[in-house]
């Protein structure tokens, strides 16, 4: 054989080039996740003072806090996940254990799986129009709902995944014992999946606790503390954002405090996720 | 008697097994019901709009609200123009963050910098916005801009889309913050499929003296094209429909220009802005029909991304 | 451990204490044989033996992943093939694998030999062609190939994708060749076609074979290494080695009382 050594030199210099610019790339990758979190410490921890969380939201040039926005969030998103979750749940065990025959399943997952990535802001103008309009005024509600329907992909998703990672010689173990399927799959399958589900769950909280763009046209906003979800409710990510965009410091150091807290308590909520399903992986 | 109370349990188990069963089943029903009724909302919505307009709504530039004269295509272009600067810059990215996490990380190391990456996408969009506005434009109008303009804006074909005042909010912004946000989706894509190239096949590569690189680039990425291209797809989809950290850098202006550097708009921002405070029936039935297109162009991005994946899923399923 | 080792005439490969480690896990234990040149070597041995190990040390192919290592000393034209300076692509270049699997690069048939020659060499299109169809014709396919060199590698059946990875193992002109159970995903007839080819490849290489399939290597080899548990337990002519063994524990093995 012979080996042309231009030839080799050349290639060896191209593979030295290309794994550089793969490592370059990762760098990159990680550039921007730095400068974006350190840009998020410098301006909202100064911001981030007791204050936010016990006062309400202020007028214009005037100081305050975020208080009324952080429990609209909560509000919202905890009946947006109570909605969600069930019906997610029991989809995803429709996909998962029922769905080998027929059209429906396949059909269902297809549509779900692109319902997981469609823009979230066509789903507040869809329950703006199903139930703002009816109702004719902004409300908690229509958050919430707005919320649980970004839920129900996630949620769906993560139920067809995890109960497919059950072995199916458990669900013929307990078969086998005589049991009915319901029984099997709500005493067996599900609680060796649940662990699995709860990261589902956790994303799927993750995932809306950041939402923006489906509460500007359902909850809107509320300057005032508000516990009645009929009436437009404050909440962090659309409060950010007008503030953000307005003019006045007050407001725009307050955004940069609820920024930070909404970055920080999503970070966390990630992490956990992964941390708890990796925990359940190994110890199954 | 004991072979009756039998009979009888098995029949109320079969019955709950039934009902059980449709209620799984409705629940899936329920996310076809969903979609069905998201397209029916949107069309009804936008009506008023389709019946004032047609399809001249697709190519006018018009967005007059004072005169009730509305168009899509500068929203439109703007969605396709910033959703195409980001696949860009992020398909390269990501192939190299796949290849760095795949092949070269130390073993030790893999696992945190994936996570790093996915947190990326954990961020919520509006940060990505306000960094967006109040970081990285004023960066980027300052240093970055400058530069363009003088050495990419005065060459031939190129150079208008690189001219113009460095304002920092701009088409180009835009494009480059939703790179940075569809970078995880489409790397974290690759990083799977490359996972499952069947290590034998990489051998085989190797075992001709290969180099990591040839192995990557003209064995595992044809390999796994059909997967890769999904997950594109994929990034496609988020960068269509992304709608907070485009509304704060992207200028939203009606106006078409040539310039990647100067404002424009895009459905999402246009729906973000302007929805609240449209007055008038044929304004909101126009936001509503933009919401609308851009419903169906993600849609059809997203579908043919997942038809990807699943035929590269399916040949999995038949390799094993 | 004492080994019945013949001496090989004409020696290609010369191993000398060869170590092995995945992680803790000591897989090889000092082995010392030689490998004939232009003849063909079998390995045999139960699974986890260690035999495939031993042959992935020929190319380094287990430097790959990380925790795995080897220490000793494999002599190749006297080089050390372990030596941390040796250039693994030359070395690669040198020494051509075929795999348990068949394993078709996602390329056209004509392109998957021509991407190893692409490698090395910078041959004009003619040059090329000759060489792709003296690779298939080694490998006896190319009349069954001759007319779709433009399809796809995959589609090919899998007496016949096996058959083009021994090609494009050869095509690049290596001088030793790796099989590491080639026929074990193969149908008998597809099996025959293979041995008889490794048969006739012995004129050009030197060819060692690890195979879990005792008659295969009493068919097909010169020589026959018996393995167990990571050590070398005996080599010497085929022949010889399945007529008239020198160890029990070998005996035993190719009489079918164990294993």
């Amino acid at each position: 054989m012979r080996i042309l050594p231009s030839l080799y030199t050349r290639r060896r210099i191209t593979n030295a080039v290309g794994l550089s610019i793969s490592v370059l790339a990762m760098l990159f990758g990680l550039f921007w996740l730095c400068w974006i979190l350190l840009t998020l410490l410098v301006h909202g921890l100064p911001s981030l003072t007791p204050a936010v969380f016990t006062q309400m939201t202020p007028p214009p040039g005037n100081a305050g806090g975020l208080l009324n926005a952080i429990a609209g969030s909560v509000l919202m998103t905890v009946f947006g996940i109570l909605i969600g979750t069930p019906i997610g749940i029991l989809a995803g065990t429709y996909l998962a254990e029922f769905g080998q025959r027929g059209w429906m399943a396949p059909v269902t997952r297809f549509i779900n799986d692109v319902l997981l990535s469609a823009p979230s802001i066509v789903i507040g103008l869809f329950v703006y129009e199903v139930y703002v309009i009816r109702v004719k005024h902004f409300s908690g509600w229509a958050g919430a709902f707005a919320l649980a329907i970004l839920v129900i992909p996630v949620v769906i998703r993560t139920t067809e995944n995890m109960l497919k990672l059950v072995p199916s010689t458990l669900r013929e173990a307990a078969a086998a014992l005589g049991a009915p399927q319901w029984k099997v799959i709500n005493f067996i399958t599900l609680r060796a999946a649940r662990a699995g589900i709860i990261t589902g769950v956790l994303l799927a909280v993750a995932r809306i606790s950041g939402e923006t763009a489906p509460l500007l046209f359902t909850a809107l906003n509320n300057q005032f503390w508000s516990k009645d979800l009929n009436q437009p409710m404050a909440n962090l990510p659309v409060v950010i954002f007008q503030f953000a965009m307005s003019p006045y410091d007050d407001w725009q150091n307050l955004a940069w405090a609820g920024a930070l807290l909404i970055t920080a308590s999503v970070l966390t909520l990630n992490i956990v996720a992964r941390v708890l399903f990796r925990q359940s992986a190994t110890t199954h | 008697m004991m072979i009756f109370s039998h009979e009888a349990s098995l029949k109320r188990q079969a019955l709950f097994d039934l009902s059980f069963r449709s209620l799984t089943r409705f629940c899936a029903f329920a996310v076809l019901a969903l979609l069905a009724a998201i397209i029916v909302s949107l069309v009804e919505g936008s009506m008023p709009a389709i019946h004032a307009f047609g399809f001249g709504f697709l190519t006018s530039t018009k967005w007059d609200p004072v005169n009730d004269n509305f168009g899509a295509l500068i929203p439109v272009f703007g969605t396709l123009v910033t959703s195409g600067i980001a696949l860009f810059i992020a398909i390269p990215v990501s192939f190299g963050i796949a290849l760095f996490l795949t092949e070269l990380s130390p073993r030790f190391l893999r696992r945190p910098l994936g996570i790093a990456i996915e947190l990326l996408a954990g961020i919520p969009s509006i940060i990505y916005g306000m960094w967006g506005l109040f970081i990285f434009a004023p960066m980027f109008a300052d240093h970055v801009e400058p530069w363009l303009n003088r050495h990419v804006g005065s060459l031939p074909l190129i150079g208008p889309f690189f001219s113009g005042p460095p304002m920092g909010i701009g088409l180009l912004t835009a494009g480059i913050i939703l790179a940075i946000m569809v970078i995880p989706f489409i790397a974290s894509v690759m990083r799977d499929v490359f996972d499952v190239v069947p290590s034998m096949l990489k051998e085989s590569a190797y075992a001709v003296g290969a180099t990591t690189w040839e192995v990557m680039w003209q064995v595992v990425l044809p390999y796994t094209k059909v997967g890769v291209a999904g997950g594109i797809m994929l990034g496609l989809g988020r960068a269509l429909g992304e709608t907070m950290a485009v509304t704060f850098v992207i200028g939203n202006s009606h106006d078409l220009n040539k310039s990647l550097l100067m404002p424009g708009n895009s459905i999402s921002s246009a729906l973000a802005n302007e929805f609240n405070e449209a007055v008038g029936a044929l304004y909101t039935s126009s936001l509503i029909e933009l919401g609308l297109i851009l419903f169906f162009i993600t849609f059809v991005v997203l579908s043919i991304a997942r038809f990807m994946l699943y035929r590269l899923g399916k040949r999995e399923g038949q390799a094993s | 451990m004492n080994m019945d080792i013949e001496v090989v005439v004409n020696p290609k490969i010369v191993i000398k204490d060869l170590n092995f480690y995945y992680g803790k896990f000591r897989a090889l234990k000092d082995i010392n044989l030689s490998i004939a040149e232009k003849m063909v070597t079998a390995f045999i041995g139960p699974s986890g033996c260690g035999k495939s190990t031993l042959l992935r040390t020929f190319n380094r192919m287990y430097q790959l992943y990380p925790k795995q290592k080897a220490t000793g000393e494999i002599m190749l034209d006297g080089a050390n093939i372990l030596d941390s300076k040796q250039d693994l692509n030359m070395l690669r270049a040198k020494i051509g694998m075929v795999f348990q699997k068949p394993t078709p690069f996602p390329m056209s048939i004509y392109d998957n030999i021509a991407f190893g020659v692409k490698l090395y060499e910078n041959l004009s299109r003619h040059d090329m062609e000759v060489r792709v169809e003296w690779a298939l014709r080694k490998a006896a396919l190319w009349t069954e190939v001759k007319d779709k060199l433009k399809q796809s590698g995959t589609g090919l059946s899998g007496g016949q994708q096996q058959r083009l990875c021994i090609a494009r193992a050869i095509a690049v002109k290596p001088e030793i060749l790796l099989l590491d159970e080639p026929t074990s995903a193969l149908d008998p007839i597809s099996t025959a076609h293979i041995e008889k080819l490794v048969d006739e490849l012995k004129e050009d290489f030197t060819i060692v074979i690890v195979t879990h399939n005792m008659q295969q290597a009493a068919r097909i080899s010169d020589y026959t290494a018996y393995m167990y548990m990571g050590d070398l337990i005996e080599l010497g002519e085929t022949s010889n080695v399945f007529t008239n063994p020198k160890r029990k524990e070998t005996e035993d093995y190719i009489t079918g009382r164990f294993g």
